[in-house]
């Protein structure tokens, strides 16, 4: 252990390391990915490189209360879950992914059952999953959920996964025909450089979810871990990967100020649900999609706000029973925010908000483009978890796609030789992470990181209105250069928020930009154009994909693949029908 | 153009008395997703140094002494 000033001081230095497969990112899609990369060649090497500590990283670093999306053969079928996914992100699906998701995750349920993590079975000893989704069931209560982190980190230290903690990717390197070659990292405490080479990399980078600013203006109170400040989105952009529907923001209903999630979910199937302030259901279904937000939405600003979670007409001891799932596992700090209020679920309802925007396909669909095997368009590499374009796929979709990234990655590594890169690449990455270390003078990063987080909100979060679109542009651009010329740290730590900055402004331009190219409204509230109100099916039922071409932002249609599982138009419409009649 | 000294008042809360760090424990700050917590070199003892916090609990949960508090930052409680 370094003593206190030691170990932020900033030392500089190069060091080089190798390896077949490399896995950016620790948290739930990362240690699948790693396990399964080395199960299928135990003899190659495998490095888990992570930003904070494998032990307590990502967006579990808690654990998790239950599977949202588990597709538990006698509940649910691939069809079905297929079905939901695309009806509820609006068609713009490619089904090929969801539908490999579907038939794999039970297998992967039954792999972390064996690793000590439990699922609830009913008296029969049968799977007791819940119905939350519009269509179909899926909801599956994790009873020691808390335990998900330990068991994971058992499982990397059995295998012999080589694990670097406290390393912060921020460039890929690629070689001369665009393959990936590897990473450049920096160490958070020493500013120390590293480029590991790898044959193939798997990105399991998390959300932006660094990028609105909460409700309460602290920069660290976000809805997602704020440890995922967006590198992923960021370095895949710059390594010349597309990435899929950007302006399908996240954006999730929580509880107020304290900003976790409300967790609709765990208490629907004991008959809790979304309420208005007239104690009114306002929403037929709690699952989460644009359209729900949208409803939401419309209620926060319609005079009938605000929104709540309603527990206080069920028993109290059913009421109680959820309080215990909820401060236990995921979000326990919970408990604490509604004790220091006086809030019990029993006696009180809770208010809801909606979360500032992100870009997260666990819960929407903006993410790095990949198809069903993980694949982005960027030889050998590879992304899965939140920061992936699989829609809607939760913890379980992190695992199981994680799981098929591993196993594909691994194959791709066994037939292929180490790609080159140009060291100058790594120089003027050195120079341009360094630059803050520089200056005596300027401006720190958390007033940088504010600045364009402020603007975040003013300007992009929906409705989105394109004269207020291009005023974000023009102030991003204004940061950008003063963050170019002036930001300024005085330590290895500061240097990571400096870093950091990078990937929120990125992903604040790819936001503006993504969203400026579709013309239309769609997938309710996280799209919602007032210059463009109407949902336009014949020129706009496809993928944006957004890249960097000549060094330039860039977006493209790309036609939605043929589906797998067809649906009628009166399918489709499921979603669209959420407003309860009888109060609209 | 100097930087200030803003004051904050963070919400992670340190036991002094059950802390172990000075013995060379370091669980708090290896847990930690934020990296926020340090040992200080006057007292031995961990502190929170930078107030960047998720207020997420595995610096209290994994404490083998219970000496770590999480409490919900004041912008927000």
């Amino acid at each position: 252990m370094q003593s206190d000033a030691r170990m932020d001081e900033i030392r500089d230095g190069l060091s080089e390391v190798e390896c077949d497969v490399l896995v950016l990112g620790g948290g739930t899609a990362g240690p699948m990915a790693a396990l399964r990369a080395k199960k299928k060649n135990p003899k190659a090497t495998v490095i888990l490189l992570e930003k904070a500590n494998v032990k307590r990283s990502g967006a579990i670093s808690m654990g998790m209360d239950g599977l949202n999306n588990a597709v538990i053969p006698g509940y649910a079928t691939p069809e079905q879950y297929t079905k939901e996914i695309t009806i509820a992100n609006d068609g713009i699906v490619d089904q090929a992914a969801v539908y490999k998701y579907a038939e794999n995750c039970y297998d992967i349920i039954q792999e972390l059952d064996r690793f000590g993590i439990r699922f609830q079975k009913d008296e029969n000893g049968e799977y007791d999953v819940k119905k939350v989704h519009h269509l179909g069931t899926y909801v599956l209560p994790m009873p020691n959920g808390e335990t998900v982190k330990k068991a994971l980190y058992r499982q990397l230290r059995r295998e012999r996964i080589l694990i670097s903690n406290r390393y912060m990717a921020t460039r890929l390197l690629t070689g001369p025909t665009g393959r990936v070659a590897g990473v450049i990292a920096f160490n958070t405490r020493t500013a120390e450089f590293i480029v590991v080479k790898a044959k193939a990399v798997i990105m399991c980078m998390g959300a932006a979810g660094r990028l609105g600013l909460p409700v309460s203006g602290y920069l660290y109170g976000t809805y997602e871990n704020p440890t995922n400040s967006g590198e992923g989105y960021a370095m895949a952009y710059h390594a010349g990967a597309a990435l899929a529907n950007l302006e399908c923001f996240q954006i999730n209903p929580l509880i107020k100020d304290y900003n976790g999630p409300s967790c609709a979910y765990v208490a629907g199937p004991f008959g809790g649900y979304t309420a208005n302030s007239r104690d009114e259901r306002f929403i037929e279904c709690d699952y989460w999609s644009g359209q729900m937000m949208q409803e939401f939405y419309q209620e926060l600003v319609s005079g009938k706000g605000p929104v709540y979670l309603k527990l206080n007409h069920l028993q109290p001891e059913t009421a109680e029973h959820i309080e215990d799932i909820l401060h236990k596992v995921e979000r326990p700090s919970r408990g604490r925010f509604h004790e220091n209020r006086g809030t019990r679920y029993a006696q009180s309802m809770i208010e809801m908000h909606i979360s500032e925007i992100g870009f997260c396909s666990g819960h929407s669909a903006s993410g790095v483009f990949v198809d069903d095997f993980a694949r982005t368009t960027v030889p050998g590499l590879y992304a899965a978890g939140d920061m992936a374009s699989v829609p809607h796929n939760y913890m379980l979709g992190a695992f199981t796609n994680g799981a098929i990234a591993g196993e594909d990655a691994m194959g791709f590594a066994d037939g292929h030789d180490f790609e080159s890169f140009d060291a100058g690449d790594v120089a003027a990455e050195q120079t341009r992470i360094m630059a803050p270390t520089t200056r005596e003078d300027g401006l720190p990063p958390n007033q940088i990181e504010y600045k364009v987080r402020r603007f975040v909100n003013d300007y992009l979060q929906p409705p989105k209105v394109t004269a207020k679109y291009e005023i974000a542009q023009r102030r991003f651009a204004e940061i950008r250069q003063d963050a170019e010329e002036r930001m300024m740290v005085r330590d290895a730590h500061e240097l990571m928020r400096a870093a950091e900055v990078w990937s929120i402004l990125d992903c604040a331009d790819m936001a503006a930009y993504a969203s400026l190219y579709r013309t239309e409204s769609r997938w309710g509230l996280y799209h919602m154009r007032a210059d463009y109100p109407e949902r336009d099916e014949d020129n706009w039922r496809c993928h944006v994909l957004l890249s960097k071409k000549d060094g330039e932002m860039h977006c493209e249609k790309r036609d939605v693949a043929p589906y797998i599982v067809p649906i009628s138009d009166e399918e489709m419409g499921a979603y669209y029908r959420q407003r309860i009649t009888a109060t609209a | 153009m100097p930087l200030a000294n803003t004051p904050t008042s963070v919400p992670v809360l340190v036991d002094a008395e059950k802390c172990i760090a000075d013995k060379g424990c370091t669980v708090c700050v290896d847990v930690c997703p934020l990296d926020v917590l340090r040992i200080s070199e006057d007292t031995g003892k961990a502190y929170m140094k930078y107030d960047e916090c998720w207020y997420c609990m595995p610096c209290e949960a994994d404490c083998p002494t219970n000496a770590v508090t999480v409490t919900i930052p004041y912008l927000l409680r």
